[in-house]
């Protein structure tokens, strides 16, 4: 996959020209195909041939993953149904300890001397490789599960439920925003199914069912006359769910400026919104540039969250693992060793979590055997862990890795990835308008957009879909042109306040990319509305 | 698996059309055998090697579509394939942007996209390229991650119209980071060729060794316009983002940087400096591509940008034949003429300005004005009166390719160099702009 359809995504511009970039693995299936797994008791055959090839070769250790992906995407815009696609990508990745050195291989023959052949090939990279090594791999003892399964709590498999309902829900959706006023509409039904079979010689052989779900649409308004344009992107989240996030339920709506939502979306209601949003934008004030304070809602805050302190605490990054590519870390060993390190104001409680209901990060057990689990990244303001996998665990002094080990697929090598990372809401009831009433100068951003952050994350910049000007303690119009940029402590120092539980949502993304080759992995981040205190927020109006 | 010969390609996809009974059908047919190493804090981490093949089978009844991928050529497997894209087909909803496959097409001469010495790059020759570049960076007490990776693949196509299209290619692309002990300098180089024998892996982790021996104890400059140099490695990251935009439906709809009121576009209007010239051609030297796209569409040296006149769009089939022009498929290589001057000579002539060595975190802030915000990273320099003066702290920039071609200074000599960002290769001139926007300083490093 290449970085760029990446980037098309991950910014979630979605225009007709961006859609047909999204990055498709493997083969298509015919609609009502047979997608159930693959049959255990075959796979934990084909697992046991290459723990065996692998060690007679001389590997130390061995751990293979049979994946079946698919993946279905439903294309429209305005009153067409663009395209339909259904993939399927089917093979195994064999991943090796030989000489001390990491090697892996990767097939789609999946016959038994096809496997073999690539078990082979795993261990003759892995001692090819060891010349140059300095390090022997330390893995943390992971003790193995025997024959287990984990499935993620679904109440209805989108995959199963039929085309017609999807389309038809789409086109519903274009044709509240074109009755709204818009110019043009694209919306996309994005589903995913990865059946993952794991087996290693620790003695582990671990069958799942992992599904996710992602509704997406952008709404253009353009004004002929100036030839301005605007969008105004769908406020829905990827989730971990099945095809009930789609059936809209009153108790899962928060009436705000606009209709925000829970654990289950109204696609409709939300277009028709953003159609009228769309022209607002068209007129609103242009900002005056300066110091703010912003109050965050949570599909907005999930992304500053991900980029700002998911990426700072992955140790990989902390390391030097992605010095190359996704870049170091500011949150260097010593300030974590230190137990001080202020990385924000007292109102920053922020956890990993692999076994959150509803997540996209949520499974029964990573992709190197490991068991989901729930800690503590920052406590009070201060840095108290960081985000490991088996072969690091040792370097931070853990006897047990935390489970954050990910590969996009069978024929990518797994590594560390980022675990649901989310703030905890506060504990004083208040809800967004408790917020915004003391404000004297801000703005309420909706909504995620633009986003860039340096290699050690300290320097980013953020934008929204939706900007509302607050002048003493009122909502007073809606602005445009607005960016903030911010240093990472600094901004979560600013944190004056976290609204209760019962404003918690998930934001998230299908497509965080780390690596080389570069590899996605699907994260959900958790927040209330939150207040950062005096912000510098730029005017981003340019004339070409 | 082996390369197909263009023999062998024609004869497995003949005998594939011969299963059809679609009203048309296409089949894309190929393969590649990729490798690679990547490593970090001066050791190896990860590698592998994916071996693999497709062949994806498009039928076609009337507006209805039906494409299904298989990987087993035997003559059962490809027939059942053919017929499960006939039932898909069947199923489909009409598209009414189908265009109809092309018939047979006129290429040029096929450029030397495969060089074979690349396509016979084995483990071991990987590793001592990866072991070439930690030398350097151990004996200058640096610290090494990088990222080598190699592939040679085939490509073939042949439709019901009697279309018939064939390709190989290799390529070798590498990048290194190398960073000081106390985690206060950071240099990159990156490169990547069709030929494996321009691939110094030594003499290019040289190049970011010095970058991060000078980077040590930058300075802080106040945020605000400056001249810069940006070197072709950082160019590129916004130049893509300019080239790559210049598709012709969305200027159209009006929702594009190239959209004018009243539902015109700037199609033939001077955009940018009348220096800039900007093109495709598939039989460069030093970056030769193929010359045909993936739908059959020949591939031929066209002008995108023209002494700063936008000369071509990109056209869907569909959207050419709804606008009653021709298609225009997007480039497969991005030329960017350049001037005869040598970075150092840029940096000469420069009274007071930034050299930067690559940008990085390259995202859309405003698709109106194709405004851009990122960072500099990895080698960022002070210049006065024609010298390097100091390292100098990294910088966030807010900025539009459109702006910073119309404030062209100076261009130097054109490159082959790779994005940081996509990944993908073109030939980029070093360029001195002056007014670049930085709004931000940044403590990274």
């Amino acid at each position: 996959m290449k970085r760029k359809d990446f980037l098309y995504l991950t910014g979630m511009g979605i225009s007709a020209s961006m859609l047909s970039r999204i990055p498709v693995f493997g083969s298509p299936v015919l609609p009502g195909h047979d997608m159930s797994p693959v049959d255990v008791a075959l796979k934990k055959r084909m697992a046991d041939v290459v723990l065996n090839a692998a060690r007679a070769k001389g590997a130390t250790y061995t751990d293979v993953r049979i994946g079946r992906y698919l993946n279905q995407f439903v294309v429209t815009r305005e009153n067409k149904v663009e395209n339909i696609v259904d993939t399927q990508s089917y093979g195994m990745g064999i991943r090796v300890i030989a000489n001390g050195c990491w090697g892996f291989a990767a097939t789609d023959k999946l016959d038994t001397d096809s496997i073999a052949k690539a078990a082979e090939l795993a261990v003759a990279i892995a001692k090819e490789n060891a010349r140059i090594q300095t390090d022997p791999v330390q893995l943390v003892a992971q003790k193995g599960h025997g024959e287990v399964s984990w499935k993620t709590p679904i109440e209805r498999n989108a995959f199963e439920v039929p085309i017609k309902e999807k389309t038809d829900l789409l086109l519903s959706v274009n044709d509240a925003a074109m009755k709204g006023g818009a110019n043009y509409v694209n919306s996309i039904l994005f589903l995913v199914n990865e059946q993952k079979y794991f087996a290693s010689t620790d003695g582990s052989y671990i069958d799942q069912d992992i599904h996710r779900i992602w509704p997406l649409f952008a709404v253009t308004k353009i004004d002929s006359k100036t030839g301005k344009f605007e969008t105004r992107q769908s406020l829905s989240a990827p989730r971990g769910m099945g095809y009930e996030y789609m059936t809209p339920r009153e108790s899962d709506k928060i009436k705000s400026v606009t209709t925000l939502y829970k654990d289950r979306y109204d696609m409709v209601e939300d277009a028709r919104a953003a159609a009228t949003q769309a022209d607002q934008k068209l007129k609103a004030k242009s900002v005056e540039p300066g110091k703010y304070d912003l109050v965050l809602d949570p599909s907005h805050l999930w992304l500053t969250i991900h980029e700002s302190v998911g990426h700072p605490t992955e140790l990989d990054r902390v390391l030097g693992y992605e010095a190359n590519f996704a870049g170091t870390s500011f949150l260097t060993l010593d300030k974590w060793e230190s137990k001080k390190f202020n990385f924000g104001s007292k109102n920053v409680n922020i956890v990993a979590d692999k076994t959150q209901p509803g997540s996209l990060g949520a499974v029964g057990y990573d992709d190197e055997g490991v068991e989901a689990k729930k800690w503590d990244i920052i406590k009070d303001g201060i840095l108290v862990n960081y985000q490991a996998i088996r072969d690091q665990a040792h370097i931070i002094g853990l006897t047990e890795s935390q489970g954050c080990c990910y590969s996009q697929s069978w024929q990518d090598v797994q590594f560390q990835r980022m675990a649901n990372i989310s703030l905890q809401p506060g504990k004083i009831p208040m809800g967004v308008n408790d917020m915004i009433k003391n404000i004297e100068k801000g703005i309420y951003i909706i909504g995620d957009s633009s986003f860039s952050i340096d290699q050690q994350r300290y320097n980013f910049q953020f934008s929204g879909q939706l900007y509302y000007e607050i002048k003493n303690g009122k909502i007073v119009g809606m602005l445009n042109d607005v960016a903030y940029q911010s240093n990472t402590q600094e901004f979560w120092n600013s944190c004056a306040a976290v609204c209760d539980a019962n404003d918690y949502r998930l934001g998230g993304s299908f497509f965080d990319g780390k690596g080389q080759p570069m590899q996605a992995s699907a994260v959900s981040h958790g927040s209330s509305t939150a207040l950062f205190k005096g912000v510098n927020v730029i005017n981003t109006a340019r004339k070409i | 698996m082996a390369i197909l010969t263009e023999d062998e390609c024609r004869a497995i996809l003949k005998k594939a059309l011969g299963y059809s009974k679609a009203d048309e059908c296409e089949i894309n047919f190929g393969g590649s055998d990729s490798g690679n190493i990547r490593y970090a804090r001066n050791t190896v981490s990860t590698s592998g090697a994916v071996s693999s093949t497709s062949m994806v089978i498009s039928s076609a009844f009337g507006k209805k579509l039906g494409v299904v991928t298989t990987n087993e050529y035997d003559d059962a497997s490809v027939e059942k394939a053919v017929r499960l894209s006939e039932e898909l087909a069947n199923l489909a909803p009409e598209n009414p942007e189908f265009v109809s496959f092309l018939g047979p097409q006129t290429y040029a001469p096929r450029s030397k996209t495969f060089v074979p010495e690349t396509a016979a790059i084995t483990p071991a020759i990987r590793t001592d390229m990866v072991g070439q570049s930690l030398k350097i960076a151990k004996d200058n007490k640096l610290i090494a991650a990088g990222y080598l990776d190699n592939s040679a693949g085939f490509s073939s196509m042949m439709n019901s119209h009697g279309l018939f299209a064939y390709n190989t290619s290799t390529n070798v692309n590498f990048s290194v980071t190398l960073r000081s002990e106390d985690g206060t300098g950071s240099g990159y180089s990156t490169k990547g060729f069709t030929d494996v024998s321009k691939m110094d892996t030594l003499a290019f982790t040289k190049i970011a060794a010095q970058k991060a021996g000078g980077s040590k104890g930058a300075k802080a400059i106040e945020p605000g316009k400056y001249t810069v140099i940006l070197e072709p490695a950082a160019g590129i990251v916004l130049l893509e983002q300019l080239y790559g935009g210049l598709d012709a439906r969305s200027a159209d709809e009006g929702r594009s940087f190239l959209s004018k009121a009243g539902g015109k576009t700037r199609l033939g209007e001077k955009m940018v400096d009348e220096r800039i010239n900007i093109y495709s051609d598939p039989s460069n030297p030093d970056l030769p591509t193929s010359s045909w796209a993936g739908d059959g569409q020949p591939q031929i040296r066209r002008s995108w940008i023209e002494k700063g006149v936008v000369k071509n769009f990109t056209y869907s089939r569909y959207w050419a034949q709804k606008q009653g022009v021709k298609p225009i498929p997007n480039p497969d290589s991005i030329i960017m003429e350049g001037g005869n001057a040598t970075l150092g000579e840029l940096i000469k002539g420069t009274e007071k300005g930034i050299l930067v060595t690559r940008l990085w975190y390259i995202r859309p802030v405003d698709p109106q004005t194709l405004l851009f915000t990122g960072l500099t990273r990895d080698g960022t320099f002070y210049i006065e009166n024609g010298q390097i003066k100091f390292p100098i702290k990294n910088l966030r920039f807010n900025e539009s390719p459109v702006i910073m071609l119309n404030n062209l200074d100076a261009l130097g000599i054109s490159e082959r160099t790779v994005s940081g960002e996509s990944g993908q290769n073109a030939l980029i001139p070093p360029m001195r702009i002056r007014d670049f926007t930085f709004t931000s300083l940044s403590d990274a490093v």
